[in-house]
């Protein structure tokens, strides 16, 4: 019973880690906590549920709904935060202005779908479950768990071994410097909220598909797991990312099993609060000297 | 009739003006933290606290109504110390990331717990806050905060807003500030609930969740922050503007949004761009 749940807070856990990945890219390289990231997630969701309708199959709509998802990151991030970032405004700024932005795209959405829930056709994905040493896993979950350790494993490849990871990291270090050493800062940020913004629609399709509920509010409601991702883990740290999201998962499942499954909210939002208080700069961070 | 201040059905002309007040309680409670350079987004939260709180008074201990209300900032100010303590040493946005899931966790639990009275909210809250009331609060809240920021204490908290370092070191205490400013916060945000619970005499758990926390910052953006007259404008607008324009009513939110993205923008001073005079240190 107990192993059941662990594994099974895994498994929850590894849906959020997914989320939270192109969240902290987001955040390390481009110096933007981007509130519209759940509005990718939502969209990818619902390309890939209209995609399916169509006939088209799970494995054709997902990657399809990814690179849409990555579409609208790069023209949201085109639209809102290229005049800040001339400006060189500050963290602050661009927050609200992609608040502003998030709750104008999701009011737009629910005003023109309705707040429904809708659900993926039923046998878009084999429906049974895998079972071994007297634990289950459905398919789904461990498609997200797959998809999770690829796509990380994928991101941590890029940003460390490539030459363009190399770029991506200078840019998030000195983004003046790294211009003036002849990298293309413009181009390489619309790459980086193009990868974010697909990464976020694949983790809408596939965290759809796990708790087959596409809603126009489904981002938000996993955005509050993304600040417990993302400050658990470290702001921009993409490990640290996959680490607190496994956590954040068991420990949901353990206050679901054990307390009420209602208020696994709270106890997440406890954690962070927790972590702000004890360790500001991640599990795993390095304490800070106060920059002037 | 749910929380008057952020409702769409707002079916008579009474509570349009009782939401006038409370809006204006709101916006003044984003402004105190924006002056100083913070973004709280936990005032719909602290709202909410201050609500469920008073209202239990009222209900449970039949408390009169002028000992409610200013019991019920107790609330809503250790949940703000609690929440944004650890905030205050870090960059800006950590306290916007500390707040910004409190109303969803907060609604989670209204929704759990008995006393709360789960999804059914809690009704039959005494009508004890007539329209006087609420805008002698409103009145009184401006008239403090306007002479706060016409002293020495504003000129810190606007050198701060503007250059953190150099407020630094000029010793402005910066910490504290910003302390005190989310604590002034929780406190207008909780006589705001309290009021409003008495005014309508009901409130419900989804009344205090992510879209009117969203909504509070677009009353402060659109008016500014140069005084504390300048939110309470942006609120007031954004009240009306709905009930002038019908069609605008199902699209308020989506309104209230696009508001913020294009005060950020174009018009980072607000619409009451006037910088209130202020007295020589």
């Amino acid at each position: 019973m107990l192993a059941q749940q662990l594994l099974n807070g895994l498994l929850l856990g590894a849906t959020y880690a997914l989320f939270a990945l192109g969240f902290t890219l987001m955040f390390g390289v481009l110096r933007v906590v981007n509130l519209t990231y759940g509005f990718y997630f939502t969209a990818g969701a619902f390309i890939a549920l209209w995609l399916t309708q169509f006939g088209l199959s799970l494995w054709l709509a997902l990657p399809a709904a990814a690179i849409a998802s990555g579409g609208i990151a790069v023209a949201v991030d085109w639209l809102l935060l290229t005049r800040l970032r001339r400006a060189k405004a500050d963290e602050l700024t661009s927050l609200m202005v992609t608040l502003g932005a998030v709750l104008a795209l999701y009011a737009a959405m629910t005003a023109w779908l309705g707040p429904d829930i809708r659900r993926l056709p039923p046998g878009v994905i084999a429906g049974g479950a895998l079972e071994a040493f007297g634990l289950r896993v459905s398919t789904a979950q461990l498609l997200i768990l797959l998809a999770c350790v690829l796509l990380a494993g994928g991101l941590l490849w890029l940003m460390r071994a490539t030459r363009l990871g190399l770029a991506i990291r200078a840019m998030a270090e000195r983004p003046d410097t790294a211009a003036l050493m002849g990298i293309a800062t413009g181009q390489l940020a619309a790459l980086v909220s193009f990868i974010s913004g697909a990464l976020a629609g694949a983790g809408g399709v596939l965290i759809g598909l796990n708790f087959n509920a596409i809603h126009p509010y489904m981002g938000e409601s996993m955005m509050l797991r993304g600040f417990v991702v993302i400050v658990v883990g470290g702001l921009g740290d993409i490990f640290g990312a996959l680490a607190a999201g496994l956590l954040l998962g068991v420990v949901e499942v353990l206050t679901a099993g054990y307390l009420a499954s209602g208020l696994k909210e709270a106890v997440a939002f406890a954690l962070l609060v927790a972590v702000l208080w004890t360790r500001p700069s991640g599990l795993f961070g390095v304490a800070q000297g106060r920059k002037a | 009739m749910s929380m008057a201040a952020l409702d769409d059905l707002l079916w008579t002309y009474q509570n349009v003006i009782t939401a006038l007040g409370i809006n204006g309680l709101l916006a003044l409670s984003m402004y105190v933290v924006l002056a100083v350079g913070q973004l709280s987004l936990g005032q719909a939260a602290f709202m909410g606290l201050g609500a469920y709180s008073a209202a239990l008074m009222s209900l449970k201990l039949a408390w009169p109504f002028w000992a409610v209300l200013p019991l019920s900032c107790v609330a809503p100010v250790a949940f703000a110390l609690a929440v944004g303590g650890p905030t205050l040493r870090l960059s800006g946005v950590y306290l916007a990331i500390a707040t910004i899931g409190l109303g969803e966790v907060m609604r989670g639990v209204y929704l759990n717990i008995d006393l709360f009275g789960g999804a059914l909210g809690l009704s039959g809250i005494p009508e004890a806050a007539p329209q006087w009331v609420i805008f002698a609060v409103l009145g009184l809240a401006l008239f403090v905060l306007w002479r706060i920021g016409r002293s020495g204490v504003g000129r810190a908290m606007e050198a701060m807003r503007l250059d953190e370092t150099a407020a630094l070191s000029m010793g402005v205490n910066v910490r504290r500030y910003r302390r005190n400013a989310l604590l002034a916060s929780a406190v207008l945000a909780g006589l705001a609930g309290a009021l409003s619970a008495h005014a309508t005499s009901f409130i419900g758990p989804n009344d205090f969740g992510f879209e009117p926390a969203v909504s509070i910052l677009s009353f402060a953006l659109l008016g500014g922050i140069g005084s504390p007259f300048a939110p309470v404008l942006g609120a007031w607008l954004l009240t009306l503007l709905p009930e002038v324009l019908r069609p605008l009513a199902d699209l308020r939110l989506v309104l209230n949004g696009v508001v913020i993205v294009l005060a950020v923008l174009f018009l980072p001073r607000g619409l009451l761009s006037w910088r209130m005079p202020r007295r020589a240190m």
